[in-house]
């Protein structure tokens, strides 16, 4: 069988292999973590992505790219999909595709937007609304391999209804020390929120962010303009632009 | 499909998948140097539309096209022509 040799290798990566839906479970009313089991997955690390694949019954295919939610676990590979009105593929995701459906899988994919556990400098990470799913494997594998490098995690979204892991990270912070979460509600904030709802801000990096002296890696991940914003709001206030890695998403 | 924003929905990250099945070392920390503009990017840091009908990327210096990649059952077409070094990582990740 091809790509059985090689565990990890790009060749192995490139593989497309077949998915079956395990298990699923709402995170938002729009938001679905579906867990699949892929036959000969390839170990991976937090902020890679995969790509799906579907087929229709007249052979019609779909792909698109998918962040991992949680570090490595066998053949368990989780994405979690933000279901996009509109969309072609995401609907189907979250809506439709049941335990048991068969879909295809590569990866996993990505060299760039990546955390390494023996990484030790100080971590920032922004997400702006699903954006949060490749910094929440991130969060996920500095858990579980015992890391004492320091996160702090700045996560915009709408109402606190829409905070995707809210109840997992709540946990953290109150459990853990070493990661640091602030919610930025752009819409509605609940009453004893510490900050009004408004988008993130320079200000927000400043207070709730690393100083540049920190010497930080900060990853970005969200929308197009929620990404460039930042980007260019840190860089504004002094940090060096080659230690900041984005990820745009799509995922219609 | 729904209407689509603006400015590109991805980034070069979304190319690592299309790109394995054409290059043997993981592409999206390789670096490209704008032939328009001489700027150096990751090609994850590429601007990228598609995934349908191809995938072009763009420069994020000056938005010029960088590349284009477009398949069909029976041929990949790339063009590069707006890429004028590429400087791979020497094994993959």
């Amino acid at each position: 069988m091809a790509g059985t040799a090689v565990s990890g290798g790009l060749a192995a990566r490139r593989t497309w292999r077949p998915a079956v839906l395990v298990d699923r479970r709402a995170e938002t009313r729009s938001a679905h973590t579906l867990v699949f089991d892929v036959d000969g997955w390839p170990s991976h690390f937090p902020g890679q992505h995969l790509d799906l694949r579907l087929t229709a019954e007249d052979g019609y295919q779909a792909a698109r790219s998918y962040s991992l939610a949680a570090p490595p676990d066998g053949q368990r590979v989780e994405i979690t999909v933000q279901r996009t009105e509109g969309g072609e593929v995401s609907p189907f995701l979250t809506d439709d595709f049941a335990i048991g459906d068969a879909a295809e899988v590569r990866g996993p994919l990505g060299g760039w937007f990546v955390w390494r556990p023996e990484q030790k400098e100080p971590i920032l990470l922004v997400a702006g609304g699903s954006g949060v799913v490749p910094l929440m494997s991130m969060i996920r594998a500095r858990k579980r391999g015992n890391s004492d490098v320091e996160f702090r995690l700045l996560y915009s979204v709408r109402s606190p209804e829409d905070r995707l892991f809210a109840e997992e990270l709540e946990d953290l912070v109150q459990n853990e020390a070493g990661v640091a979460v602030t919610w930025i509600y752009t819409r509605t904030a609940p009453p004893d929120s510490r900050r009004s709802a408004s988008r993130l801000s320079v200000e927000d990096l400043r207070m709730y962010g690393w100083s540049p002296e920190d010497e930080p890696t900060t990853y970005v991940c969200g929308p197009t303009s929620f990404v460039e914003s930042v980007a260019t709001a840190l860089i504004s206030i002094g940090h060096d632009p080659s230690r900041i890695k984005t990820e745009r998403f799509g995922g219609s | 499909m729904g209407s689509r924003p603006d400015g590109p929905e991805l980034d070069g990250n979304a190319l690592a998948g299309p790109l394995s099945e054409l290059f043997t070392t993981e592409m999206t920390t390789a670096v490209g140097r704008c032939r328009g503009c001489g700027n150096h990017s990751a090609v994850a840091e590429w601007m990228v539309y598609g995934p349908e009908p191809g995938l072009v990327a763009r420069c994020p210096g000056c938005q010029g096209i960088l590349m284009r990649l477009v398949r069909s059952a029976s041929v990949t077409w790339l063009d590069l022509s707006g890429v004028s070094t590429l400087r791979l990582p020497a094994s993959a990740t």
